[in-house]
């Protein structure tokens, strides 16, 4: 009785907090109004994927059209060239990718010279930060025909130049390789703090047992990384079919262009370039519909084998 | 039999190691340092060199034809002067914005905090896409103004995460109690003590907002026309990748010229990639601890 009188409404709680903490709600507010407009807005705009747009009408006011841009893009001629070379080359750069940062930073955590480790560090974490427009500025340098380095080692061992960017079949090499030349210092920081944080008794007893330090890598080390290593497979799960829009935009040419588009690319080519919204705006959920699967799947499946989840 | 200081034999496997481990990380080393290296000691060697593949090491027949062609160049200070602008009031905005989220959420005494989370969450893992988000900011009238630049990437879920992480693990909320048995408000307590107490993450936080936008390329690709509002990454661009167009023109000029445009478009490149990229590498070392720190807090389940 007693405690059933003393228990205020949910509303009449809120209004309660709303008084006392009016700052943390004036605070909250603009963020809300954020998220608002440009996140749930435009959620609610993916209605256009099934709509025929016309902007005098608006987006609620243009006329059904169900699932016909759906239907258009999977029967688009190149519908099949765009899902693989996107697949490819997020397979490609997840398999390539994903392991060289663990595979670093347990050598580096294995260098004795603190000076070197140091110096390794520092400049691979550089590349970070340079703009992909950069780095497609040098990708395009370093793989030029007459004088790009590869071609000039290629020259020294009696190869013929070769135009790489014109080439589709290169396409997706220089893609993922110049992806991990930039990325992997980056991605191998979250490992060696991991790495840092291993019970060093582990090792001691390792070493008293004669175990060598490939064998502690692979008994003592990668277990002990192993709730990082899954959390980040699951977060890359999710990107993949988020194959990056800028390089690939930037390397694109009318060359290698059979290999160098993707549904990111061909999302803005029919959406901004050609104004065709409706259909544009069904492609890029077909993609974020798909993407959501993946994370979700890969969350679940590691958590029920090992136990690890993200959300 | 040879014994080590600690007292453990070093096997045979381990020697092998070593030796394997100290090569490959000299090698990446290389591999790492040289494509910047190269870009520099290009940028002040004699372009003709350049071309000829003979500049490896060191700058050959020093010159400094290549910035001089880019001080002529004046596009490419009308976009430097406005990633300026984009830069310093994007990553204003941003710390501003990523305060306002996270402190709220990070106080236990602010009822609707859960709800709120998982609303930020949600854009996460989903969002429109690119037409739908086009429509809105267009509708509000920002496409090709400078506001389009700094308000559709106001904040960023994740930063505000790293940021909620640090507010919740690094203060001691007995601090919150102590000022609020002084008389001192939220907003007071969140001045006089949370703001100060945070200097690190507000640094990493605002590090990372403003290398994003001294980068970014994509806004004004998809929201800006006029060239007078462009920032630099899209003169660059024009620059960088530009080859192919001085290539598809060449039909009709004679040999000479366009052996010459096609070297002055190659030197340009050089000193245009070293001018851009100075300002962030410039920093990057002593700001390096922060931003691996930041990584790390970001790493913690929030």
């Amino acid at each position: 009785m007693n405690i059933t009188a003393k228990k205020e409404s949910f509303g009449a709680r809120l209004l309660k907090n709303m008084r006392k903490n009016w700052i943390l709600y004036l605070m909250i507010t603009p963020v809300l109004l954020y998220y608002i407009i440009f996140s749930y807005v435009p959620m609610y705009g993916v209605l256009l994927a099934f709509k025929d747009y016309k902007i005098k009408l608006g987006i609620l006011g243009s006329p059904w059209v169900g699932f016909d841009h759906f239907q258009r893009f999977f029967s688009a001629y190149n519908f099949k060239r765009l899902l693989m070379n996107t697949v490819g080359l997020s397979v490609y750069g997840m398999i390539a990718g994903f392991p060289i940062p663990i595979i670093f930073a347990l050598m580096l955590n294995y260098l004795r010279h603190r000076k070197l480790k140091k110096a390794v560090q520092m400049v691979s974490y550089a590349p970070y930060f340079i703009s992909t427009v950069v780095i497609c500025g040098m990708i395009s340098i370093f793989m030029s025909q007459d004088s790009g380095i590869f071609n000039v080692i290629r020259g020294f061992f009696g190869m013929e130049p070769v135009d790489f960017l014109a080439k589709p079949e290169w396409f997706k090499h220089i893609y993922v390789w110049s992806g991990i030349w930039q990325g992997m210092g980056w991605s191998s920081i979250i490992y060696i703090s991991a790495l840092a944080g291993v019970d060093y008794e582990m090792h001691e007893a390792a070493i008293v047992d004669g175990a060598t330090k490939i064998q502690r890598m692979i008994h003592i080390d990668l277990p002990s990384i192993k709730p990082t290593i899954l959390m980040l497979f699951i977060l890359q799960m999710g990107g993949l079919l988020g194959v990056g829009f800028e390089k690939v935009y930037l390397l694109q040419n009318s060359l290698n262009r059979s290999a160098a588009s993707v549904i990111s690319t061909y999302v803005y080519e029919v959406g901004l370039v050609n104004s065709d919204y409706g259909y544009s705006t069904a492609v890029g959920l077909f993609n974020s519909v798909i993407s959501l699967v993946l994370v979700v799947t890969a969350n679940q499946l590691s958590k029920k084998f090992a136990g690890e989840s993200l959300f | 039999m040879k014994w080590r200081k600690s007292g453990y034999r070093k096997s045979y496997s381990d020697k092998i190691f070593d030796i394997v481990n100290l090569l490959v990380m000299i090698i990446l080393l290389f591999i790492f340092v040289w494509p910047l290296w190269f870009v520099v000691i290009a940028s002040f060697s004699d372009p003709n060199q350049v071309w000829m593949g003979k500049v490896v090491l060191w700058p050959k027949g020093f010159t400094l034809i290549s910035y001089e062609e880019l001080l002529q160049y004046k596009r490419i200070w009308t976009g430097y002067a406005n990633t300026i602008f984009y830069t310093v009031v994007g990553t204003l905005v941003n710390l501003a914005m990523t305060v306002c989220g996270a402190y709220p959420l990070s106080r236990k005494d602010f009822m609707p905090r859960h709800v709120v989370m998982i609303l930020l969450m949600i854009t996460m893992y989903f969002s429109g896409g690119l037409i739908p988000t086009y429509l809105v900011v267009s509708k509000l009238g920002l496409v090709n103004t400078r506001w389009a630049m700094i308000i559709p990437g106001a904040m960023s879920v994740y930063n505000m995460i790293v940021t909620r992480t640090y507010f919740m693990n690094s203060i001691p909320s007995s601090l919150q109690e102590a000022a609020t048995l002084d008389g001192a408000s939220s907003f007071q307590y969140l001045i006089r003590v949370v703001l100060p107490l945070s200097k690190p993450i507000l640094a990493v936080i605002g590090l990372y907002y403003a290398v994003g936008h001294w980068n970014d390329f994509y806004s004004a690709l998809i929201y800006i026309y006029d060239d007078s509002m462009l920032p630099l990454q899209s003169f660059l661009r024009d620059i960088l990748m530009s080859t192919k167009l001085t290539l598809n023109n060449m039909s009709g000029v004679d040999m000479a010229t366009a052996a010459a445009k096609a070297q002055l478009a190659q030197t340009l490149k050089y000193s245009v990639i070293i001018v851009s990229t100075v300002p962030v590498l410039c920093i990057y070392p002593f700001i390096q601890k922060y931003f691996v720190k930041g990584v790390m807090i970001g790493s913690v389940k929030g």
